[in-house]
């Protein structure tokens, strides 16, 4: 079989990681636009998902690849679009569809620096809000944030079986230098990854009714084409699919799709952490900028100062109990990152007063260093 | 024997939402006749449309349904056609939706010959925001946004997507109901991007604003200005301007898209097994 020609060790790029752990998931449908620094994604997946009876199209932009991959889902395939900084921004407003109509889908920001063309080749975190609020209204959305290559190709895997599990468009954010670095990579064999799928409807056609949620408060999904039929709209709709109007119909779908994915905090937020139970300073970062931080606090501890990191890298929905509970038991919170201050002000959120907390921004195209960051743990 | 269109319908949503006298209704009309005579299963079709009033349709007809985005139908409905290529992809969409927002998507799909019929229901006016001009406006005719006539040129769609590849082209005003479904049968059954442009009357907006009167006086006006391509060859420029051109405009034999893929996705397995 083709698609295990590439199980074993491997030494990938982070964008080669993403791909191939995409393959693995059973994703069969990639719409894209070539941007950098996600450009490889796309080139990957066009030589490799027709070997595995997938499909690949270059489109003629974002928005079309956006739309692409939420009708190809629609029509029942796992699916998946890459891009960068502005490609991003394009993305959005279907990305609020997806999200509006369920429709399962897996959307890969590595990103660059901005606004605008920015850096084209240089790293930045600033699309960290973009990712929460980057469509209009109150929509929910799953980002998850990998800071190694390795983590990489988990978090690929899990945003595909959020996406379908929950019926939810997901974010992979991506830092370029992750996204270019070659690092080791034990690929499984297909059937050790369990990726999951939609649920579909087991009542006859005749009684489906698109937008009845399960207790879990996610409904089935039937492919076009199975002898299903439903309406889709981007416009408020009852369980019937069809648009309505009625105050009290709105409100209990918008609560709906924020509580499938709130219901779930504990079971889609994955972390890590390192001497984070007697820390006095914690250290709160995410990416490639969690690696920094990991050897900034590994040094700290040698040198006798009890600091500790946390890395979400389930960065939405945010991981706000935990940091709180952090706050509450340290005198200090860093937080490291390659933006004017977006993850802080979620720390600052959510550690609810409970601690000082203090940012530290970089936002010159390169990346901060541990040196800096521990300069931060002794300095203050 | 053809099949009755009310099986297509559903018709707890009627009556719709488009105002008296507005061609849209037409235009639906003779998509399900052309379905019916195609004799086609409601689960063998999807249809697909973005925002406006034309792009309401999809609401009121029983097959796989999707109303996406303004503009972005034919992207929606490219994935959808990739993804299962043996479902008829039928889009449905205003002109503004299809030429402006749209444009890129509707010249691209074009290009590529992706197997999808769209239906363009050009009542050169933005409906549903209540009467801006479109790219389909003709030049000096008045809109909300063109209190002083409209100083922009409109597209001949018809000729954009043919220079852009297109398997099928048509056009017939809901003047020419019948001709009008049976160029949307035709589109359906042609492998390839087919087209199909239907100018129909917005009475309430585009008529309003040009003094046009009611819903007939359109259609009059739409049979009095209407030419068949025979015609049309013998007439000088001067006399075809702002005529309609009506009929099949175009055939082509180009291969479609999803077929050209099945070929590549031959080429990488076998690429991949040696
Ligand atoms: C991104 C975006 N821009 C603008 C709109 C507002 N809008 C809704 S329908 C429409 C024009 C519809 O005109 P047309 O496609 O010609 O269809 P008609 O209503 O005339 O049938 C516009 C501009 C929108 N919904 N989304
Ligand atoms: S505004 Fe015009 S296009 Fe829209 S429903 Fe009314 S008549 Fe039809």
């Amino acid at each position: 079989m083709p698609d295990k020609c590439n199980t074993g060790v491997r030494l990938l790029q982070g964008n080669e990681s993403c791909a191939e752990a995409a393959l693995l998931a059973g994703v069969r449908f990639f719409a894209g636009y070539p941007i950098t620094p996600s450009t490889e994604i796309a080139e990957i997946l066009s030589e490799r998902l027709p070997q595995v009876g997938g499909k690949f199209i270059q489109m003629e932009d974002e928005i079309a690849s956006m739309a692409a991959i939420v009708g190809a889902s629609l029509a029942g395939l796992k699916v998946m679009t890459a891009t960068s900084g502005p490609g991003f921004s394009l993305k959005q407003e279907n990305i609020g569809f997806a999200s509006f109509t369920e429709v399962p889908c897996v959307v890969v920001n590595v990103q660059r620096t901005g606004p605008s063309t920015g850096l084209p080749t240089s790293p930045a975190q600033g699309d960290l809000q973009q990712a929460r609020w980057g469509t209009h209204g109150d929509h929910p959305i799953v980002a998850l944030y990998p800071s190694s290559v390795s983590e990489t190709f988990d978090l690929t895997v899990k945003a595909v079986s959020i996406s379908e599990r929950l019926r939810v468009p997901v974010i992979l954010l991506m830092d370029e230098v992750i996204a270019h670095m070659r690092e080791r990579v034990v690929i499984p064999c297909a059937s050790d990854v369990v990726a999951e799928n939609r649920p579909r409807p087991q009542m006859p056609p005749a009684e489906y009714l698109p937008y009845l949620a399960d207790p879990d408060g996610v409904p089935p999904m039937a492919d076009f084409g199975s002898g299903y039929r439903w309406h889709v709209t981007g416009l408020y709709h009852d369980e019937t699919g069809f648009p309505t109007s009625s105050p009290a119909k709105v409100d209990y779908l918008i609560r709906r799709l924020h509580a499938k994915v709130e219901s779930r905090v504990k079971e889609i937020t994955f972390t890590a952490s390192e001497f984070i139970d007697d820390a006095k300073t914690a250290v709160v970062a995410c990416g490639f900028t969690a690696r920094s931080a990991r050897c900034a606090v590994r040094v700290a501890r040698e040198r006798g100062i009890k600091a500790g990191i946390f890395q979400p890298k389930t960065i939405w929905p945010f991981p706000d109990a935990l940091i709180e509970d952090i706050a509450s038991r340290v005198d200090r919170i860093i937080v490291p990152e390659m933006n004017m201050g977006q993850l802080v002000r979620e720390v600052q959120r959510a550690s609810n007063g409970k601690c000082e907390v203090v940012g530290y921004s970089r936002v010159d195209g390169e990346p901060i260093a541990p040196e800096e960051i521990l300069a931060r743990i002794e300095g203050v | 024997m053809a099949r009755e269109i009310d099986g297509y319908l559903r018709s707890r949503f009627l009556p719709h939402i488009w105002c008296p006298g507005c061609g849209h209704g037409i235009i639906l009309n003779a998509v399900l006749r052309a379905i019916a005579r195609l004799d086609l299963d409601n689960d063998d079709v999807c249809v697909v449309s973005g925002i406006g009033c034309a792009s309401r349709a999809p609401g009121y007809i029983d097959f796989n349904t999707v109303h996406t985005t303004h503009g972005r139908a034919i992207a929606f409905a490219t994935g959808i056609k990739i993804a299962k290529p043996d479902l008829h992809v039928i889009v449905l969409t205003g002109d503004g939706d299809a030429s402006a927002i749209g444009g890129n998507h509707l010249i691209h799909a074009a290009r590529r010959n992706m197997g999808i019929t769209v239906v363009c229901m050009n009542n050169s006016i933005y409906g549903m925001t209540s009467g801006q001009y479109s790219p389909m406006t003709p030049s000096g005719r008045y809109a909300t946004t063109a209190p002083y006539g409209n100083i922009e040129r409109n597209f001949d769609l018809c000729e954009l997507v043919r220079a852009c590849g297109a398997n099928y082209v048509a056009r017939a005003t809901t003047a020419h109901a019948r001709q009008l479904s049976t160029y949307i049968e035709h589109a359906i059954e042609t492998p390839g991007f087919a087209f199909v442009e239907a100018p129909t009357q917005c009475p309430t907006y585009f008529g309003r604003k040009n003094k046009m009167g009611g819903p007939v006086e359109m259609i009059e006006w739409f049979k009095k200005n209407s030419v068949t391509m025979a015609a049309a060859a013998k007439l000088d420029p001067a006399e075809l301007a702002g005529k309609i051109v009506i009929g099949e405009l175009y055939r082509g034999n180009a291969p479609e898209y999803t077929e050209l893929y099945a070929k590549v996705m031959e080429r990488a397995k076998e690429a991949a097994g040696k």
